[in-house]
């Protein structure tokens, strides 16, 4: 945090972090004028939502239904094997991607020209960036992400359950009214803390992700402030531009939080 | 799970009054939960084969002629069966070095970061530690704003750890979210009178800590153990930002240079390709699935006997504070 300060200054390194002149908002004012500033947040934005939307419901709802699994044993078995991704590295993963999409012997394209379609380049084309992101976002993450729900699942009183069924409620109906209440406060509070790190999800993938080809959507902040600071050495442009992420990012998480609170939701403090 | 059997236990509730219209399961109802069911485990079904499929496919592609794999022949078994690729994997003396450096990383980065945690979180676990809320909110305020990537980078370099083992083990040692969680653990399991008791006989802090708080933590540090085995050993980043020195880098930066760096050179130069530039493409991509497998193999393996922790590890971490 101390060194967050050369995000105002003209950081170099004879002088040190405490040594070089201040600039007040220069870098800000330059990002935020520069070229990249819109496809940059823009690629953020998009990638960030399209997460959210997809990544966040899905959790929950494989958890719902595997909770309403009869047999111990499938419950088990199930709960393992959608857990299992999780524990892959996000190296191997990205590198499961680049040889199944392969544009000349993935699996995926045999599949297409099996069915008489065109190859894609799917690490090479900016349309296809999101979409494999986000997918194989979910394909990793949803069973571990899974877990948080089916213990809160676990901690509801089964007499609720009892009582709904006495009344003769289906098992959807069940859902709706007994589980999804039951769990709703985790979910409040898992939502927000996505939120808080709504801008910061995925930079190794994104960067691992990325080919000369899908720079145009797959150029997202952090990778950018990763760019220009590491490899092209500004140091102070590029703290400032990641400093503007994390202001960026404080904001949505202290705004939802307040709209938590004022809907009488779980907040997180 | 454990926590239903008391809740089953308890009595049905018979006092309540009894529902105006009382339905009998009807037929429709019936109905209605086995369509439920039966869309259900077929939701479940395809979730398992969209995850196990792909990771299937990359062993039998790992064993099977590379010309097969190139033209689609292999889809549910292996055909052609050969160990050519392991072959070429074993010989490789990065994959071997990067293999050592990751084991040297995840030993040295769990025992510093699972004895912080385990220490840092006791101390801010008990209620008499002066300025104990206030260290709190230092920690989570990290959790959400930090300083970024460049911060992180010069103040490495200005304590001259680049190129060295600590850039890859120290930074990022402590994880705020698996503190909270161990402090709530101790908070939770450890009660005053224990301590109040050991006092009593004459225990100092660092007597009771190591000799009753530890001990009754072994979940929590089976957890923690995991946590941090599984983290380094996936980890690559901090090694691309520190490290320069190539016999340095740890297993998955030399898979991530060979797995997807050759594939994005390679991607360019589609257009003559020679006969022996193919061959060769294929002997790659062939080397690529074996490689896929053998280091997610380890992981893979002691996963069930993970499992039973970090679920465990997820009810302590709901316990809110």
């Amino acid at each position: 945090m101390y060194g967050v300060q050369i995000a105002f200054r003209n950081y170099n390194p004879v002088d040190g972090f405490t040594g070089s002149p201040w600039v007040g908002l220069q870098h800000f004012i330059r990002f935020v004028n520069s070229y990249q500033f819109s496809q940059v947040v823009g690629n953020t934005l998009w990638i960030a939502v399209l997460g959210l939307l997809l990544a966040f419901p899905i959790p929950i709802i494989l958890a719902l239904l595997v909770n309403q699994l009869q047999s111990e044993r499938f419950k088990k078995f199930t709960q393992t094997v959608l857990y299992s991704p999780a524990f892959i590295s996000t190296v191997v993963v990205v590198g499961i991607m680049f040889v199944l999409l392969s544009p000349r012997s993935g699996l995926v394209n045999n599949a297409i020209q099996l069915a008489g379609g065109q190859p894609v380049f799917f690490m090479g084309s900016p349309e296809w960036f999101r979409p494999v992101y986000v997918i194989s976002d979910v394909w990793q993450n949803a069973g571990f992400s899974m877990i948080v729900y089916l213990a809160a699942l676990s901690g509801i009183d089964p007499a609720l359950h009892d009582a709904a069924k006495v009344d003769g409620a289906s098992k959807l109906q069940r859902i709706r009214h007994v589980d999804l209440p039951g769990i709703m406060p985790v979910i409040t509070v898992l939502f927000i803390l996505a939120i808080g790190n709504l801008l910061n999800v995925g930079f190794e993938k994104a960067l691992l992700m990325q080919t000369n080809l899908n720079l145009p959507t797959s150029e997202i902040i952090q990778t950018y402030v990763y760019h220009a600071g590491l490899q092209q050495a500004q140091f102070s442009y590029s703290a400032a531009i990641g400093l503007f992420n994390s202001v960026l990012n404080l904001v949505l998480l202290l705004t939802f939080n307040w709209v938590a609170r004022r809907a009488n939701q779980a907040t997180l403090w | 799970m454990s926590l239903n059997t008391e809740a089953v236990a308890a009595p049905a509730p018979v006092n309540q009054p009894q529902p105006l219209r009382r339905r009998s399961t009807s037929f429709r109802d019936k109905w209605a939960d086995s369509a439920f069911n039966i869309a259900s485990v077929t939701i479940l079904a395809l979730s398992i084969v969209a995850v196990v499929y792909p990771l299937y496919f990359i062993v039998i592609a790992s064993i099977s002629d590379p010309n097969a794999v190139y033209e689609g022949n292999v889809w549910l078994f292996p055909s052609g069966v050969t160990l050519e690729g392991y072959q070429r994997i074993l010989a490789d003396s990065r994959i071997w070095n990067g293999l050592g450096n990751t084991v040297i990383y995840t030993v040295l980065g769990t025992a510093i970061s699972v004895t912080t945690i385990l220490f840092g979180a006791y101390a801010l676990s008990r209620k008499d530690m002066p300025g104990r809320k206030f260290l709190m909110l230092l920690f989570v305020i990290t959790m959400f704003f930090d300083g970024g990537l460049i911060t992180k980078y010069l103040v490495v370099r200005d304590l001259g750890m680049l190129d060295t083992v600590w850039a890859v083990v120290l930074p990022g040692a402590v994880g705020v979210w698996n503190l909270i969680i161990a402090r709530s653990f101790f908070e939770n399991t450890i009660p005053g009178e224990l301590r109040e008791a050991a006092q009593m006989d004459g225990a100092n802090d660092f007597t009771f800590f190591f000799k009753m708080v530890l001990p009754l933590s072994k979940p929590l540090i089976m957890l923690m153990i995991m946590v941090h085995v599984v983290a380094h050993w996936n980890s690559f980043f901090d090694a691309l930002i520190f490290l320069n020195d190539d016999t340095k880098y740890p297993l998955q930066l030399v898979l991530r240079n060979i797995l997807i760096q050759s594939d994005v050179s390679s991607a360019g130069t589609t257009g003559g390709d020679i006969e022996s530039y193919a061959a060769a493409q294929r002997i790659g991509e062939l080397t690529k699935y074996a490689m896929i497998v053998v280091s997610s193999l380890p992981l893979m393996i002691a996963l069930p006997f993970m499992q039973k922790h970090f679920t465990k590890g997820t009810m302590i971490g709901a316990v809110k504070s």
